[in-house]
């Protein structure tokens, strides 16, 4: 491929970044304490919540920013972000989805997401937070016939502070890193989810994240506890429009699987990645992490096309016997966009196993890093890991860098790592071109190969979006 | 329907082809036969429409059009295909997305009715034992780990399913045992019919015994240096190509 080839392949459009106007009660930017008192008194807290979130924010104060990730950006001026808005209509929470502001919902329908519950995909129960707030949860009743909890995180403060202080920080620390800390201090909406004890959750979850505000941070938090023996798999997907401006989205998710409980969580990403001279896009400052009892499994798959900065990595702490985590995960950075993402597989206990696969695709003038620690603790015997990193390059101006951490406490355990870097080559475009096939189609079929053991693990529907949004991204191809 | 025209052609600004003259009409099975480095490769690369193969004199004309106008999809959408000396891995494309792909776009192009996935797929299982693959080979990558042998049957078994009007084949017969030969050799035979034209690309006798061709040529420093019927073919065989470049030929 020559390079004028690929140019024009980065150059494609972002389709989910139009602007909703809604009336929206805004608050100006800064943080402060006074800050986090309104928020916590707009969304009715109890007392114990105010005070967890000012002693994130005291501890978030005296944090530094960050440094060691393969990523460059300028210092961001958190006292430019606001911190709060919510849509006058959500003032009183809709009870059925005839309130539901109309604008919104056309929004949604726009991002191809009915909330309908008779149009959805069957079997699918979404909530869908716009900006700072929770716009509602499909299928609610259905899943409490079987015992379910699936509601905003809001919510579920006010509905069952048990679980909540039970289980809020318990997996995330508030002082665990920077971002986090902020999140824990200002955190707006995000999802919570309970399964209950030997329960398979009748249907998958899934939340979807909008920024549309400018200048407005995205702060979700997402707790999801699956109790003994239980089994859900949840799907989270995002976009913002496209703005000039960067804007902040800085989540936490906690996963707790109680023994024998499976959690499988897939993510697609596509925040706005900015334009092909890196001007906007979602600065995504995410801590995603799990911890595994007994006998339990936790599974990461993401799909990351969008975000001007990705810094993430979604880990799993094996901390009981037999415990099981993996990590899937596609990054395609394009344009200007860099990434640093991997994930952190902590064994702690004995016979524990993960599985990691980073499939890497770089084109144009991006970056792209995987970064991954694998620590075995001295007393997880028999602990195994397997890692495959595989990077694709598109073009010449582009990076893909490779981190990974190994450390090893116990010599009963046993580590593979295989690393691969690769780029579209030009006899694999030939074969395509020779047959027919147009140099785009080509590329995206073969950029979708490279994924393939990825997608295969994205619930049926997720992966023909994933696939569909590699194709997107991808347009404007070759020529 | 192929006619060549004192063509002249570079690989990365090295004169190869120097001044080429063929003619293919429908029907015949041409051989293009050459010592290494004879030019017989680039012919068939330069046809295709590969990156690098650059025409700089002459032309070649298909069913009227000059390949040098079209675009490799082009040409193949035409219905030019080439089967590949080094069939390249696609890892994680199947065959049959690879093969769905390629037909929907060249029998689009054609005119021709588009096949649904029942049709294709008994298609190309039928193409498949043409050529003794498993038809398990259909949901493999393309040319993933398969052996030297099975990419040249994959890629005759494509061919059968593409229907080319112009069939071009480089090197198919290298590094294949008899048996392997044989299989191809079938599915090419099986390929012949007066509407469409071939073009063998070899460097050695023994893949005419199998598939017999009309015409043979020699092909010697980018010019064809003489063309005959099939016993020219026997003739190198037993003379080598020295008697007419003026040269020891060493193998």
């Amino acid at each position: 491929m020559s390079q004028a080839e690929l140019d024009k392949l980065i150059r494609s459009n972002y389709e989910a970044g139009f602007t909703t106007t809604v009336d929206a009660e805004t608050l100006p930017p800064g943080l402060s304490e006074d800050v986090i008192r309104f928020l916590s008194a707009k969304k009715e807290e109890p007392e114990w919540m105010l005070e967890w979130r000012l002693e994130s924010y005291r501890k978030w104060q005296e944090m530094p920013s960050p440094t060691w990730a393969h990523l460059q950006h300028p210092p961001i001026d958190f006292n430019e972000v606001s911190y709060y808005s919510k849509p006058k209509s959500l003032d009183n929470a809709p009870k059925s989805l005839d309130e539901v502001d109309p604008e919104l919902l056309a929004t949604y329908e726009k991002l191809g997401i009915p909330l309908h519950e008779q149009e959805m995909l069957a079997g699918v129960a979404v909530d869908v937070v716009f900006d700072s707030s929770s716009v509602f949860t499909t299928f609610k009743e259905k899943l409490a016939e079987a015992g379910v909890i699936f509601c905003s995180i809001s919510e579920a403060i006010k509905e069952h502070p048990e679980l909540i202080q039970k289980y809020l920080g318990s997996v995330v620390p508030q002082g665990d890193n920077f971002y986090a800390a902020l999140n824990s201090a200002v955190f707006s909406d995000g999802s919570f989810v309970y399964i209950p004890k030997g329960v398979r959750c009748p249907m998958e979850l899934s939340t979807y994240f909008r920024i549309n505000e400018a200048n407005t941070g995205q702060f979700e938090r997402t707790l999801i506890v699956a109790d003994e023996g239980s089994y859900v798999s949840y799907l989270e997907g995002c976009t913002a429009p496209q703005r000039d401006e960067n804007q902040l989205h800085a989540a936490v998710v906690e996963l707790v699987a109680l023994p024998g409980a499976e959690i499988k969580y897939s993510t697609v990403q596509n925040w706005y990645p900015g334009d092909e001279n890196g001007k906007g896009g979602i600065y995504n400052f995410v801590t995603k992490r799990g911890v595994a009892h007994d006998n339990s499994k936790i599974s990461w798959t993401q799909v990351e096309t969008g975000s001007a900065i990705t810094w993430k990595y979604p880990s799993v702490i094996l901390r009981g016997d037999n415990s099981i985590g993996e990590f899937y995960s596609v990054a395609l950075t394009r344009h200007m966009q860099q990434a640093d993402t991997g994930t952190k597989m902590i064994h702690l206990g004995k016979n524990t196993k993960s599985t990691i696969i980073s499939k890497g695709i770089s084109a144009a003038r991006s970056q792209n890093a995987y970064r991954g620690l694998v620590r075995i603790s001295p007393r997880a015997e028999n602990a195994r890991n397997f890692t495959q990193c595989d990077s694709l390059l598109l073009g010449d101006q582009c990076g893909a860098h490779t981190f990974p951490y190994i450390e090893s406490k116990n010599p009963t355990a046993t580590i593979e790592h295989e690393a691969t870097t690769s780029k579209v080559s030009d006899d694999q475009m030939f074969l395509c071109r020779q047959r027919g096939i147009d140099p785009e189609k080509a590329v995206s079929m073969i950029v979708n190969g490279f994924c393939k053991e990825v997608f295969k693990e994205l619930p049926m529907e997720f992966a023909v979006e994933a696939g569909k949004l590699l194709e997107v991204s991808l347009e404007g191809a070759v020529g | 329907m192929l006619e060549i025209r004192d063509l002249h052609a570079s690989v990365a600004d090295k004169p190869i082809l120097k001044g080429l003259n063929l003619t293919v009409n429908p029907g015949e099975v041409h051989a293009i036969m050459g010592p290494n480095g004879s030019g017989k490769s680039t012919l068939a690369n330069v046809l295709s429409g590969r990156d690098n193969y650059e025409i700089t004199g002459g032309e070649a004309l298909f069913e009227g059009k000059s390949l040098a106008d079209l675009e490799p999809e082009e040409r193949a959408q035409a219905g030019l295909f080439l089967a590949f000396q080094y069939p390249v891995e696609i890892p994680g494309v199947s065959n049959m997305e690879f093969l769905k792909a390629a037909l929907e776009s060249v029998r689009g192009a054609q005119g021709k009715e588009e096949w649904d996935s029942v049709t294709l797929l008994r298609k190309a299982r039928e193409a498949c034992k043409q050529v003794s693959l498993d038809a398990s080979f259909l949901k493999r990558g393309v040319n993933e780990g398969f052996s030297g042998g099975e990419k040249k049957r994959n890629e005759i078994m494509q061919m059968m399913l593409m229907e080319p009007k112009l069939a071009l084949l480089d090197e198919t017969d290298s590094g294949l045992d008899i048996d392997a030969l044989q299989v191809v050799a079938k599915g090419v035979n099986s390929l012949r019919s007066p509407e469409r034209g071939i073009v063998l690309v070899t460097h050695y006798q023994r893949l005419l015994d199998y598939i017999v061709p009309d015409f043979v040529h020699v092909l010697y420093n980018g010019q064809i240096i003489k063309s005959g019927g099939k016993e020219l073919a026997l003739e190198l065989e037993q003379k080598g190509y020295g008697w007419l470049t003026g040269e020891e030929e060493s193998a």
